[in-house]
């Protein structure tokens, strides 16, 4: 079966939720790719969603966070503060799955303004559970489609931390959670070097050469070089894509 | 002594509890919103609230758009899975709107200070994003027995909770149950509060997950059925997609916006 970008990406963003418990879902792309994983991998795993719903499991993708239907499919359902306070700031969850409207080399991400905060070019919806989630889950994913528009030199705005300004910064802030590990988009796998923790290139999906992934960069983009070309979406994962999607 | 809620017409409650100025919030993420109690704000015309909502929705879109908001303190606004709320971005964009963000944790916190009486809440949280810096409501504070650095946010100090509940029955003890946020906060952490509900009954059967609030710590409970309308109340109606996905087009346009106003 042939594919699309964004279907490589929700299936790349699936694959990551491999022998991981517990996953706190942001809506959009983050979802569709954590809802994939429990549809084929990983039938077990807990997706936890905002609006208070542990261990969701919505038989279609929901609209939004709090659907009916993810509350009625869950383990339990906790009340928001708690889903906070309990749950995320502890650092209970394994990964957190978040989306970016903006995003520098260190995985800083913004969701807030484009432009100056006090006149904004763009009003962006903000936070919401994102700056802890990013702080205190076990790793972050980030899913977003690749652009120069998306991947910018410097952030207008920090609304979730990744690796702040590089080596060291997050045990200087206090954050107990790892950071982003991965930076999935439509074009192939970012990972932050270990010593420098910037963003590298190390896969490109089937049919990508890295230089459409420097192009769709804002800064220069350093490619690994071992890089890989991502194993193509199976049937098995393209058909039970089709099928969430579909019964939006 | 206050022994039970007053059940009264959401007119009366709002006309009686709700006065220009105040601090008010209308919760529920995402389920059991109090459209119905939002719009009478806008019917009444009430002017210069500072209104308070984890995730302004359409509902606040509307109370934006008709003018009844001087302030809004939030954390995630938007339309969600359909894309912005048009009045609340060029209330924004414009400057027109003053805005007090924080991060979901944030709001919570600052909901569960003031149910518990306490001016203030810590947590571990906003290290490192550009969120302090805008947001004089996010303090630094050491803890006093570790030294560890954390954030201290302050209780809302609401004049107004308003919610709304599947049920409550005739002494006006309430009962909501399914998602249920910050409601529970949003009451107790009020000086006065408005419960709408689907339904009085005779009788309160407990329900999995739910939320009780005894009579006689909420001021007036009023019958509106459908009054969560477009979003859901779990055993009662499912959300209405395409509502949130038509207000768009709504939104968008000032002139259609007018004129959705006229209807109201």
């Amino acid at each position: 079966m042939s594919w699309e970008p964004d279907e490589m990406m929700s299936v790349a963003a699936a694959r990551e939720l491999r022998d991981v418990t517990a996953c706190f879902v942001g809506i959009g792309l983050p979802s569709t790719g954590a809802n994939l994983a429990r549809r084929t991998h990983s039938p077990d795993l807990v997706l936890v969603y905002e609006a208070g719903a542990v261990g969701a499991k919505p038989p279609r993708l929901p609209l939004s966070i709090g659907d009916g239907m993810l509350g009625e499919t869950a383990d339990y359902i906790a009340a928001v503060p708690e889903i906070f306070n309990y749950w995320v700031q502890p650092g209970r969850i394994d990964v957190g799955f978040l989306g970016a409207a903006q995003i520098d080399r260190f995985a800083n991400i913004n969701t807030t303004v484009i432009g100056d905060y006090d006149h904004p070019k763009v009003r962006l919806p903000g936070a919401g559970g994102a700056p802890e989630i990013a702080a205190s889950c076990g790793e972050v994913i980030v899913i977003v489609r690749q652009s120069p528009r998306a991947f910018v030199e410097t952030v207008d705005f920090i609304t979730s931390v990744g690796h702040g300004d590089g080596p060291g910064s997050r045990e200087k802030l206090g954050l107990i959670g790892n950071g982003p590990t991965k930076v999935i988009t439509d074009l192939g796998i970012l990972e932050p070097d270990p010593e420098t923790c910037e963003l590298v290139l190390t896969h490109v999906h089937p049919g990508v050469e890295a230089d459409q992934a420097r192009e769709a960069t804002g800064w220069e983009l350093k490619v690994a070089d071992d890089l890989v070309t991502t194993d193509p979406p199976t049937d098995e994962e393209l058909r039970e894509l089709r099928e969430l999607v579909a019964a939006r | 002594m206050r022994t039970h809620a007053e059940i009264t017409s959401l007119e009366d409650a709002v006309a009686d509890l709700v006065h220009d100025g105040d601090i008010v919030a209308l919760e529920g993420f995402t389920h059991l919103i109090p459209v119905a109690a939002g719009q009478e704000l806008i019917r009444q015309r009430k002017r210069d609230l500072t209104l308070v909502r984890m995730t302004p929705d359409i509902v606040y879109d509307q109370l934006i758009g008709a003018g009844c908001a001087r302030k809004l303190i939030f954390s995630w606004g938007g339309n969600p899975g359909v894309g912005s709320l048009h009045r609340f971005r060029e209330a924004i964009q414009t400057g027109e709107l003053e805005i007090e963000e924080h991060s979901h944790a944030g709001m919570a916190n600052r909901y569960v200070a003031g149910a518990s009486g306490l001016p203030f809440a810590v947590m571990r949280g906003y290290n490192g994003t550009s969120l302090p810096e805008h947001t004089d409501t996010i303090k630094p504070i050491a803890c006093p027995f570790t030294g560890e650095q954390l954030t201290a946010v302050p209780a809302l100090g609401l004049d107004v909770g308003i919610i709304h509940a599947q049920q409550a029955d005739r002494q006006g003890n309430v009962q909501l149950w399914g998602q249920t946020g910050v409601q529970k906060e949003t009451v107790l952490g009020a000086k006065r509060s408005i419960v709408t509900v689907e339904e009085i009954v005779d009788e309160l059967v407990p329900k999995p997950y739910a939320v009780v609030l005894p009579r006689w710590v909420v001021t007036r409970v009023c019958e509106v059925p459908g009054g969560a309308k477009p979003s859901y109340a779990q055993d009662y109606y499912d959300r209405d997609n395409d509502a949130y996905k038509a207000w768009d087009a709504i939104s968008r346009d000032k002139e259609k916006f007018a004129a959705w106003l006229e209807t109201l």
